[in-house]
């Protein structure tokens, strides 16, 4: 029936404008659904990023996240020694205890003031992170009132630029380096040495604990066996997990978001083919008519009216799509709702996306032109053919 | 008197039209035989019920009661689905207002009924090319129909007409729609196809000239018909 694949297909490019406009209101729809989804998938897929499947964070039990957590020392070197933690190449466990505060910096751009996360780290910290580059300069010296800032931090706020100084905790630090964490989370955030940074906040506990495992499956091991011990009020998680529930709120936010706007979006688009379509069953009785007289079924008429309306939807899905590709080179900066914190992330464009908006404009073209595409099938072919 | 079985053979055919719980009748009691190879042209007052009998032996429409015979098929008993199956393989039509698809090409028009056989994309283009060549238009099968004039698409539509070989064509008001030249190019034509490929026609017209081609003439009149308008109904036999 390749003919009638013709036939739907030509139609729709002789009304070149109608086709145009209902085109252009579903792919308004894709494009926002799409920007949406596309948001929610940049943001997790950051910092999904930021974490690393055979690390395991304990933090403090039903506290959700490293900012609400605290673990004090006994329970600190209970957790150290732990036999699954693997040895670096110094011989000395790979296990980093850390602080996590929050406070806020003024931003670049005067006026406003943001908040930032301030890591206190050991000297395991930055081998338990791979993903973590110095840029310029080198690591604070252990002991010192020196500070090294992610690169998103170095530009955005005063005073954070190597060799400058940044006040807080009642002290001031020196920024002696800029990493790069590629698009985790680490690159908004400020390291220093956790011994100098816990006094300087007061802080008497360790807000997480960071280790590596010697065997990816020893985490089903250590996990009970920590989370279990008496002394202990922590619980472990794989950082990969740790972060991806991290995220989840918000992206899940995000898509119930993305979902609820299209699908109010959705019934425009959906009404706006079914005018087209029944206004194109109206123009077309006669042609109608013909078909069914010279043999063609309800069916092929059927076919032919679905197959105009899921042509319609798929050139607004492709538009939709072609429009949404180009958001992947922005990149958002937004405040990350468990930390408080600016997170930088871009709009991600995943297979998975693609295949989810051609869906979603295909399910509103045959929407909007089943009734129509019924409507053509069923007419009786006497009162058809007068229509010419 | 006929030596063969007539083609198209309709007994006792009623039909009548249903209008705000009123019943209207339209054909009565109708009795008609048609040979193969007949030329035959129906005439009548404009709302007589030619296009209603015509749309009947076409297979378009559903009788009230009697019997159509088209070749060895009883058309009455088909159902719906089974009526558009027989239509693409023993009907052509022929409209006043050519009906062609706007969007298809000439070719491609003439194409569209051979959709529905089976025969092959090699074996379509070769019956295509042949009927378009019948009616003089193979340098014409890449234009649409906008691009034609009226008697160049009535041409195009004959060849979509016969490009099936079916056992009848339909005409309704073929030349209604024509100047003068192009009717006659047209009923050429027609007559072409009755005599030279033996082709059973039946035409409805308010043209005489149109009649006047014809080799049968029969004459519709408030559902009755009859051989010539003076002359009353005939008993069915
Ligand atoms: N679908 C229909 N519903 C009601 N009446 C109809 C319908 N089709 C035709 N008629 C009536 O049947 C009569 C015959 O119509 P038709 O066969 O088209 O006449 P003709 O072709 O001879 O001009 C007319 O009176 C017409 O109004
Ligand atoms: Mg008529």
């Amino acid at each position: 029936m390749n003919l009638l694949f013709f036939y739907s297909l030509r139609n729709l490019l002789t009304r070149r404008l109608t086709t145009a406009l209902t085109a252009l209101g579903m792919a308004l729809v894709v494009f926002v659904f799409a920007a949406i989804i596309m948001l929610a998938e940049g943001l997790q897929k950051t910092l999904i990023d930021t974490g690393s499947y055979d690390n395991v964070v304990v933090i403090r039990k039903s506290s959700g996240s490293e900012v609400q957590s605290g673990i004090d020392r006994v329970q600190a070197s209970i957790v150290e020694t732990q036999p699954e933690i693997a040895m670096g190449q110094d011989g000395r466990p790979m296990i980093a205890k850390e602080m996590v505060v929050l406070i806020t910096l003024e931003k670049q751009d005067a006026a406003t003031r943001s908040n930032v996360v301030i890591r206190g780290v050991s000297p395991a910290s930055l081998a338990l992170r791979p993903q973590i580059r110095i840029l310029a300069g080198r690591l604070p010296a252990s002991g010192a009132s020196e500070i090294m800032v992610g690169k998103s931090i170095a530009t955005g706020f005063k005073g954070a630029g190597l060799e400058e100084s940044l006040v807080f905790g009642m002290r001031s630090w020196r920024v002696v380096g800029i990493f790069d964490a590629g698009s985790t989370g680490y690159s908004s955030e400020i390291w220093g040495d956790v011994d100098q940074l816990m006094p300087a906040f007061r802080r008497p506990v360790y807000s997480s604990i960071l280790f590596n495992l010697r065997n990816t499956d020893d985490f089903e091991t250590v996990q009970p066996r920590i989370q279990n011990d008496p002394r202990l009020t922590v619980e472990a998680k794989r950082e990969t997990v740790y972060y991806k529930e991290q995220s989840e709120a918000m992206a899940t936010f995000l898509r119930i978001l993305g979902l609820s706007l299209t699908i109010v979006f959705s019934i425009g688009a959906v009404v706006g083919a079914m005018i087209t379509m029944y206004a194109a069953v109206a123009t077309r009785t006669a042609e109608i008519g013909t078909l069914r007289a010279l043999g063609f079924t309800q069916a092929a008429i059927l076919t032919a009216f679905l197959l105009e309306s899921l042509f319609l939807g798929a050139i607004g899905g492709c538009a939709g799509l072609f429009f949404a590709s180009f958001l992947q080179f922005i990149t958002v900066s937004t405040t990350n709702f468990q930390t408080f914190s600016e997170l930088a992330f871009s709009f991600r464009l995943t297979p998975g996306i693609v295949i989810k908006s051609l869906s979603f404009s295909l399910i509103m073209g045959f929407a909007g032109g089943v009734l129509p595409a019924f409507r053509a099938s069923r007419l009786n072919i006497i009162t058809a053919l007068r229509e010419a | 008197m006929p030596s063969k079985r007539p083609v198209i053979e309709i007994t006792d055919l009623v039909k009548s039209y249903r209008r705000g719980g009123q019943s209207i009748p339209v054909l009565e009691n109708i009795c008609l035989k048609i040979e193969e190879g007949e030329f035959l042209a129906l005439m009548g007052p404009s709302g007589s019920g030619k296009s209603t009998l015509l749309n009947l032996i076409a297979g378009l429409d559903q009788a009230d009661s009697g019997s159509i015979r088209v070749g060895d098929r009883e058309i009455t008993v088909l159902s719906e689905s089974e009526l558009a199956r027989w239509r693409a393989g023993h009907v052509g039509f022929i409209f006043q207002f050519y009906n062609l698809i706007p969007v298809l090409t000439a070719f491609e028009n003439v194409e569209l009924p051979l959709m529905l056989t089976r025969l092959s994309k090699k074996a379509r283009k070769s019956h295509v090319a042949t009927a378009l060549s019948l009616v003089s238009l193979s340098d014409r099968m890449d234009h649409y129909p906008r691009q034609l004039s009226g008697g160049q698409q009535q041409r195009v539509a004959i060849a979509r007409a016969v490009v099936t070989d079916p056992t009848l064509l339909v005409a309704d008001e073929p030349t209604g729609d024509l100047d003068r030249h192009s009717a006659d190019e047209v009923l050429q034509l027609m007559d072409q196809l009755c005599t030279e490929l033996g082709k059973t026609i039946v035409m409805v017209t308010h043209d005489p000239r149109a009649a006047r081609k014809s080799h049968t003439l029969k004459y519709l009149e408030k559902g009755v018909l009859t051989d010539a308008p003076q002359i009353a109904a005939p008993e069915c036999l």
